[in-house]
């Protein structure tokens, strides 16, 4: 073959019982899926081929997303046609709750996810918290000047300032109906807030962002609900989804 | 039917893996009960992990759920974080399926694999809010069977369960199906417990343990004898006759997250008459039935397809002896729409079948680990178990597989045998040194991985009779190798504990006697045994000495021809004193040929059923030795060590 191989980025969503599955459960299902739907997926050589695969920002197990992508290298250049015919096939190849949104052909040279993404939005419930106090401790945080947290990474304490990774945090008010918890709740009550978290230099993950505020406070629902990247100064959607929130199986999609 | 997943769900984020808890794998079924219909919870006493790929399980998950009258969902041993939950919330076990509570079931259905899983069994019962003991159990309580390999000795387990299947299971459970149906439509009154155990242990296949006294004299059993007329004196498994009629599993169900063996299984014969003394499985699954070739290509191809992986493994208990092994292979491995990715593993390789031909086929894709398994280290060793393959045959085998490019072999090999010297022992890697030698002349990295195990005699077998070593006598042979290993360069040694040994072997031989014992392991939260993290042997000498039983004379004491064994009342088909015969055969070192290519000796397997063995060629595979009309006159390369091959009184000699 001569050049890079081609890709399709795909849009997908998890939610339900399959949250629960891991970044690598996830890796394993697409690989599996992509082969029952008959997709011409490119492998690398050598003893141990594997398929050809990336994914980006990993989803923490137990989060919901409406915005999870990897990429797909191909071994022949796809057909338009076979493209828009991709969500219908992968559909019944996948396992209730995870749902192709999106797909389009990536432009060669086109970045990888982990380097095109540089912040997600996050829908996050807090349980046994109402919405006034929720209000408060995200205005204290937002005020503050620096924000230190504590974390291990490979193995090593680190503890930085995480309010430059806190690019927006809004309060979205009470939850009155109560869906899928993650933890358990003593009161039945919650509040939403919706988070805007930079994923570079240093990325700020929900639970962190939870933290870093209150420790006291749980997060018992996490979604994530965007990634975006920086074009010209103005933040973009990975891919769009289009004007409908879940586009008909045959709606073309338009690549970032 | 009420379902205890929103009581689940706020705890799974606190536990490890929490995706082993949540079903929805491909080919999962979400049955619906209607009214009548007998519903089964098949229960693996092991992790998700270790039990989904259970391909028992699968097959009675599948046959049960196509009968109208019956529904079959599917629940794993909790880790210990999760039992915690589900203790401290008073959330009881349940189906990965629907989620349903353990208890809303009408039989919780075991496979019994491992008999270090006992205690895993005992805990799943309590977990489902079901009295252990079967004695205390009410109509409104699920009956509590199971099946599997380790069930040829139940025993043990008599005390907790009500029922016990016996062999293959693809027929009996839908007898026990219709069983169990007219119980739940005569309204499971008080007292109507008795009645459908009764009723169970007339269908065939089928052990009630209730339905038997136990006499004793001394520490020795007496007898064995049913409580009732109708009650049958000895039970009998069952055996299909044609593999071909249970294409099962059509819908071999693919989890969301890692297993073990996750990969398409597809088993190509059931049953394996190379006689190896040691091996249960050989001896209780007799005859060999293949699976015809073209039905195992439709499995692999239609199963490849519906489950997208990318490897699929060709199981039995000796894969390379399968009738045209080597076209199977090829074409699978060759196949189109396998786009060339699609690698092939034979879990269980003999290595006088194993040619050039398979290593090349196998290894086009990817090349999966090689295991072999000489078993013993020199050829007398070899002779006493009958595993009659000669160096030849093993050195044969290496060097097709490193000439076609492996770099690492993995071996298998015993300890603590019949009559084992210290020069048998040490022959394991004298073996081990020489495929090293062989694959330094093709590759520089070479790997040979002895991995030793100490012996446990098991039920159904010649060893049946054969006393234990005990664990400081296996410690000092592995310690034997263990100093010998470090001159011998390429060479990694890996052993199994001795102590979990001891244990598995008390379970495997032991007696009723042993219920308590295992309740009170299992009561100060001895679970999971079979996980070398969690195995506790104090708690199994404590409970030992508490009940006033003695380890050495369960598991260590040669028992005598007369003895009555624990499992005289159980039939695996094979006559006892053509058993016996063959242990004083193991005991003068003579090797007995495999009857799937050479007459009959008799054995019972299939004269005693009115079946045969289901063979595709006449012939033995190449290579091969054993009864292949090859001389078998040396065994070792270098020195002649003679073997005879004893005539047996042929079928129909016997009155």
């Amino acid at each position: 073959m001569t050049g890079p191989a081609p890709r399709v980025r795909i849009r997908f969503s998890k939610h339900g019982k399959v949250r629960f599955t891991s970044h690598r459960d996830v890796a394993r299902i697409w690989e599996r899926a992509l082969r029952r739907a008959g997709v011409d997926v490119a492998y690398t050589e050598g003893f141990s081929p594997r398929a050809k695969l990336s994914f980006g920002l990993a989803l923490s197990t137990g989060h919901e997303s409406e915005a999870e992508y990897l990429d797909v290298a191909l071994r022949n250049a796809p057909e338009t046609t076979t493209v828009g015919q991709l969500p219908a096939l992968l559909g019944p190849a996948l396992p209730a709750g995870m749902e192709v949104r999106a797909v389009a052909v990536l432009p060669p040279g086109a970045e990888s996810l982990q380097q095109a993404v540089t912040s997600c939005t996050w829908y996050i419930e807090i349980g046994d918290r109402a919405p006034s106090e929720v209000a408060a401790g995200v205005s204290r945080a937002m005020a503050a000047a620096e924000l230190p947290l504590t974390r291990t990474r490979k193995g090593q304490t680190v503890t930085d300032d995480v309010r430059p990774a806190m690019l927006a945090v809004r309060v979205l008010g009470a939850v009155t109906e109560v869906v899928a918890p993650l933890a358990p709740r003593a009161t039945g009550l919650a509040t939403a807030i919706e988070a805007d978290l930079a994923t570079q230099p240093r990325g700020l993950r929900p639970a962190e962002l939870i933290a870093a505020i209150d420790p006291t406070w749980v997060a018992v629902r996490v979604t994530r609900s965007h990634q975006w990247t920086q074009a010209g100064g103005a933040r973009r959607e990975v891919m769009d989804l289009g004007p409908a929130a879940t586009p008909p199986p045959h709606a073309e999609a338009r690549a970032s | 039917m009420s379902s205890v997943w929103t009581q689940l769900e706020t705890h799974l984020a606190g536990v490890a893996k929490p995706a082993r808890y949540i079903g929805l794998e491909l080919g999962a079924q979400r049955p619906d009960a209607g009214d009548g219909a007998v519903s089964w919870l098949l229960t693996y006493p092991d992790t998700y992990e270790i039990g989904l790929p259970n391909q028992g399980l699968q097959i009675l998950y599948e046959i049960l759920n196509e009968r109208p009258d019956a529904v079959a969902e599917r629940a794993y041993a909790p880790w210990g974080d999760m039992e915690e939950v589900l203790r401290r919330e008073r959330i009881p076990l349940f189906s990965v399926d629907t989620h349903r509570p353990a208890s809303a079931f009408d039989v919780l259905a075991f496979n019994l694999s491992a008999e270090l899983t006992y205690t895993n069994l005992l805990n799943c019962v309590d977990l489902a809010g079901v009295p252990v003991r079967a004695a205390e159990r009410r109509p409104e309580h699920p009956l509590v069977a199971a099946g599997g390999h380790c069930t040829y000795n139940p025993e043990p387990l008599a005390d907790f369960l009500d029922f016990v299947v016996l062999g293959d299971g693809e027929e009996v459970v839908s007898e026990i199906t219709e069983v169990i149906r007219d119980w739940k439509a005569s309204g499971r009154t008080e007292g109507s417990r008795e009645g459908v155990l009764r009723a169970l242990a007339g269908v065939k296949g089928v052990y009630v343990p209730s339905m038997y006294e136990v006499a004793y004299e001394g520490r020795h059993i007496r007898a064995i004898t049913p409580r009732h007329p109708d009650v049958p004196e000895r039970v009998e498994k069952r055996t299909i006759a044609d593999l071909a009629d249970w294409p099962y599993p059509r819908n071999q169900l693919v989890p969301l997250t890692e297993v073990v063996h996750d990969r398409l299984n597809v088993e190509v014969f059931r049953g394996c008459t190379r006689g190896c003394r040691f091996c249960q499985a050989g001896m209780i699954t007799r005859p060999v039935r293949e699976r015809p070739a073209d039905q195992v290509r439709t499995m692999v191809t239609e199963g490849l397809r519906r489950t997208g992986y990318d490897e699929v493994a060709l199981t039995s208990l000796s894969t390379a002896d399968f009738s045209g092994i080597e076209g199977v292979v090829r074409d699978i491995v060759d196949d189109p729409a396998g786009c060339g990715q699609t690698s092939v593993s034979l879990p269980s390789l003999r290595v006088d079948a194993f040619t050039v031909g398979i290593a090349a086929q196998i290894q086009k894709a990817r090349r999966t680990g090689l295991t072999f398994a000489p078993e013993a280290g020199t050829w007398r060793m070899r002779q006493i178990i009958n595993k009659l393959i000669r160096e030849e045959d093993l050195y044969g085998a290496v060097e097709s597989a490193f000439s076609s490019g492996w770099r690492r072999v993995k071996l298998y090999f015993l300890t603590g045998l019949p009559s084992e010297t210290d020069d048998d022992t040490l022959g394991i890697l004298d073996l081990a040194r020489n495929c090293v030698d062989i694959g330094r002349r093709h590759t520089k990295g070479v790997n040979v991985k002895a991995s030793v195990g100490g012996f446990v005699p098991k039920p159904f077998t010649p060893f049946q009779w054969f006393g234990q070593n005990t664990t400081a006598e296996l410690t000092r042979k592995i310690g034997l190798l263990r100093d010998a290993v470090r001159s011998a360069k390429g060479v990694q040694l890996t052993w199994h504990d001795p102590k979990a040994s001891v244990v598995e072997g008390l379970a495997s031989r032991g007696d009723r006697r042993l219920g308590p014992v295992i309740e009170t392991v299992w009561r100060r939260g001895g679970t999971f045994q079979e996980w070398s993290e969690h195995f506790r042997l104090d708690l199994w000498l404590d409970a030992m000495a508490e009940h006033g039983l003695d380890l050495d004379w369960y598991v260590h004491r040669h028992r005598t021809e007369d003895e009555t064994l624990p499992w005289d009342h159980i039939s695996a088909g094979l006559h006892k004193d053509f058993l016996w015969q063959d242990w004083q055969d193991a005991l003068a070192e003579v090797g007995l040929p495999d009857c799937r290519w050479t007459p009959c000796y008799d054995c019972g397997a299939c004269t005693g059923y009115g079946i045969e063995h289901v063979v595709a060629s006449a012939t033995p595979p190449a290579g091969g030795s054993q009864g292949t009309g090859q001389d078998l006159s040396t065994g070792h390369v270098p020195g002649a060590v003679p073997v005879t091959l004893r005539t047996r009184p042929l079928a129909g000699a016997r009155s």
